[in-house]
């Protein structure tokens, strides 16, 4: 190889390996996302605290409650003597729903049909819209359950069953686990943040320093002085991937289905678009705080026009066309193609090819704007 | 006082018949509306120290970035060692040692670290670098301190840290950026002392021949030739004094050029030092006198620079006006000017 090119190595790695704190930096940051979104970025919902008013204080109205408690969604957290009691647990958010059984619950269902009032917290929709359904669910069944057992005790050895019936299968991720979606997620984000950022300021800090000045009179190539500075990058962000990859395979139970050659490969050719924009970065701005708020405006509009936390689906039009600017979305499509369904590349080739473009286009467009020059 | 300056520029050592190290054609550089640099010529020959001299802003730091292809003129051509600068960027380089104002090694490499990184990227193999980095950092004075981290080092190691990496391979051009500006006197005297020991050495038949006690230096050994040639920039005129030749810049052009002596003797007969009391009422009427262009205190007395040929008139004016004034003159009498004299006079002439 190239002496020049090995030099600027080595002198980078010197410098990286001398700068403990932010090699501490590189080398935990990744895991510490990965606890905080694994763990706390979490769209399941579970233990809503649940306060009920029951009036009826009769064994169906216990029936009811026990049907609520079965299920993992909703914790019965309050037993209130009043409306006004259940409207303050509300509004304090002490309890995120409540539950009104009216005195003649149980006489009304004897006669045919009882209501009860469910009253939810909308003010988080995410765990409203879930813990709506639950609710729902939860009340269907237990109706259900109660029709049933009418009919067989009025004696008609009637089979009751509904006139159309919806099978439901979950592929890939059976339970819904949302870490199995947030894991590939954060595989992207660190990739791209840590690559760009750490490019961009690699380079600016010569420029800062006035290290620049020297280096400009040496024969080093410019291309030289890019490689030299991404490659130690790569090959950290690499390890900060699989790092990543194996924490959340064997913490979280995130399953590896497809190749792990194809997803480093993949993954490598993803930390093509990152270094391109910190490089990018770097040739816009004089500073390493002016570099890292470049990278930064680009990276929020990447992780939430990428499908990561929201789905891209939903979004308006104008959004979703963005989107497709963004390297990280096809980034994470195939991350989550090749961890979850465990497919060959021959499924993804369209988000391969896109990811490619993006890569070769940022980087040449870096490399064009980069000179080792002063002016 | 133009007509004087032209003459010093003619008089100058143009022979047109030297192997320039460097030549400086009219060259420009403009950042937005400010001329940095705005038609600037020099020759340099080898083994020469040549001075830039000039107030900060002057455009002295532009010209030498130019000059090593850090900044790419607008207008103008540089030749280093016969290359040129824009055509044949990395062969000039080649010939380049380029010390910048600001301390430009990488404060957390030591020593040998800086030196071995710039003596790699430049191209010297893996069983080249170890001994002439030695050979320099005993050369510069920096051996003991070659494991040291070098944002560590004092302002004046950093500097001599700056000029063994520029030296280490064997540069036939020196370009050195305000080396000693904030470095202390005793260093300061060290620096020169390297700087002369560079250029003053004698012919060597080949660079990595015999002939090694024929050197004053061990960095000099394999030299071609001659010395090499120097180009600092400065702000000190006792330093510009020990350069070969000095080029005046002023709003990014050289407006004079000269020997230290050549310069001198532009303002040779008007200098006057007067000593009385009480000082201030003496500079007040000295100011006010036909043919006195500036008046400075210097310590107890004054120096009084005066049109050319007016010498005589004025002292025999002052001998008058003084007393006539409430002063008291105890001596007026024609001095040699300093360069520092030459630089105010040129700074401030329009």
């Amino acid at each position: 190889m190239n002496s020049r090119l090995l030099s600027i190595i080595r002198k980078e790695f010197i410098q990286i390996i001398r700068d403990k704190r932010t090699l501490a930096l590189i080398l935990v940051i990744p895991i510490m996302q990965l606890f905080l979104l694994g763990y706390a970025a979490t769209n399941d919902v579970r233990n809503v605290p649940l306060a009920v008013f029951d009036q009826s204080r009769s064994t169906e109205a216990r029936a009811l409650l026990d049907a609520y408690r079965a299920a993992d969604y909703f914790k019965i957290a309050y037993s209130v003597g009043s409306e006004a009691e259940l409207q303050q647990l509300i509004d304090r958010g002490d309890a995120k729903a409540g539950l009104i059984i009216p005195p003649d619950y149980a006489s009304a269902l004897a006669a045919g049909s009882a209501q009860v009032a469910f009253i939810l917290d909308g003010s988080d929709p995410t765990v409203a819209s879930t813990a709506l359904s639950a609710a729902q669910l939860i009340g269907q069944t237990h109706a259900t359950g109660i029709l049933a057992e009418k009919v067989s005790r009025s004696g008609q050895n009637l089979k009751l069953q509904p006139p159309v019936e919806v099978r439901t299968t979950v592929w890939y991720n059976p339970d819904l686990i949302s870490s199995y979606f947030m894991i590939p997620g954060v595989i992207g984000m660190i990739l791209y943040a840590i690559t760009a950022i750490l490019t961009a300021s690699a380079v600016v800090r010569e420029r800062e320093r006035g290290t620049i000045e020297q280096l400009i009179v040496t024969p080093i190539r410019s291309w030289e002085l890019v490689f030299g500075k991404i490659l130690p990058y790569t090959i950290l962000g690499l390890f900060d991937t699989i790092e990543v990859l194996l924490v959340g395979h064997w913490w979280f139970g995130v399953p590896i289905r497809g190749s792990m050659m194809l997803i480093i490969l993949l993954s490598a050719l993803f930390l093509l678009s990152g270094l391109g924009i910190g490089l990018l970065a770097s040739t816009i701005a004089n500073t390493q705080q002016e570099a890292m708020l470049t990278v930064w405006m680009t990276l929020l509009p990447s992780i939430f026009l990428s499908g990561f936390f929201f789905p891209l689906d939903a979004m308006p039009k104008v959004l979703y066309w963005i989107s497709y600017l963004m390297p990280l979305r096809y980034y994470l499509t195939i991350i989550r193609v090749l961890l979850l369904k465990g497919v060959g590349i021959e499924m993804i080739w369209n988000d391969v090819t896109a990811l490619t473009i993006f890569g070769v286009v940022i980087m040449g467009a870096a490399a064009m704007r980069f000179r080792k020059r002063l002016d | 006082m133009k007509l004087t300056l032209k003459a010093a520029k003619l008089e100058n050592w143009k022979t047109g018949k030297r192997n320039n190290m460097i030549t400086v054609t009219n060259i420009q550089k403009s950042f937005g509306h400010t001329h940095a640099v705005d038609g600037v010529s020099f020759e340099v020959a080898p083994g020469e120290i040549y001075g830039l001299v000039g107030a900060d802003g002057a455009g002295k730091t532009t010209t030498l970035r130019l000059l090593c292809g850090a900044l790419r003129a607008d207008a103008g051509d540089v030749t280093v060692a016969g290359y040129d600068i824009r055509q044949q960027t990395e062969q000039a380089r080649a010939h380049i040692g380029y010390l910048s104002q600001r301390f430009s090694m990488y404060e957390d490499l030591t020593v040998l670290e800086n030196i071995r990184f710039f003596a790699e990227v430049r191209g010297m193999k893996s069983n080249e670098w170890y001994p002439r980095c030695m050979e320099l950092l005993d050369f510069v004075g920096l051996a003991p301190f070659k494991d040291r981290f070098a944002g560590m080092l004092s302002g004046g190691m950093k500097q001599k840290l700056g000029l063994a990496s520029a030296l280490v391979t064997r540069p036939q051009v020196l370009l050195l950026d305000e080396p000693t500006t904030g470095v202390d006197p005793v260093t300061r005297q060290d620096f020169w002392q390297l700087i002369i020991k560079l250029v003053s050495l004698t012919p060597g038949p080949s660079p990595h021949g015999g002939g090694e006690n024929e050197f004053p230096s061990p960095a000099g050994r394999g030299v071609r030739g001659e010395g090499v040639s120097v180009i600092i920039s400065t702000p000190y005129m006792d330093e510009a004094a020990r350069c070969n030749r000095i080029g005046f810049m002023r709003k990014g052009q050289l407006i004079a050029e000269g020997t230290p002596g050549q310069l001198r003797s532009i303002l040779d007969e008007r200098i006057l030092e007067l000593r009385g009391s009480p000082l201030p009422l003496l500079k007040q009427i000295a100011a006010q006198q036909p043919g006195v262009e500036d008046v400075r205190a210097f310590g107890d007395r004054l120096h009084l620079r005066v049109e050319a040929g007016q010498a005589q008139a004025v002292m025999r004016l002052l001998k008058t006006t003084i007393p006539a004034g409430g002063g008291t003159l105890l001596d007026s009498r024609p001095i040699p000017p300093a360069l520092e004299d030459v630089f105010m006079a040129l700074a401030h002439d329009e």
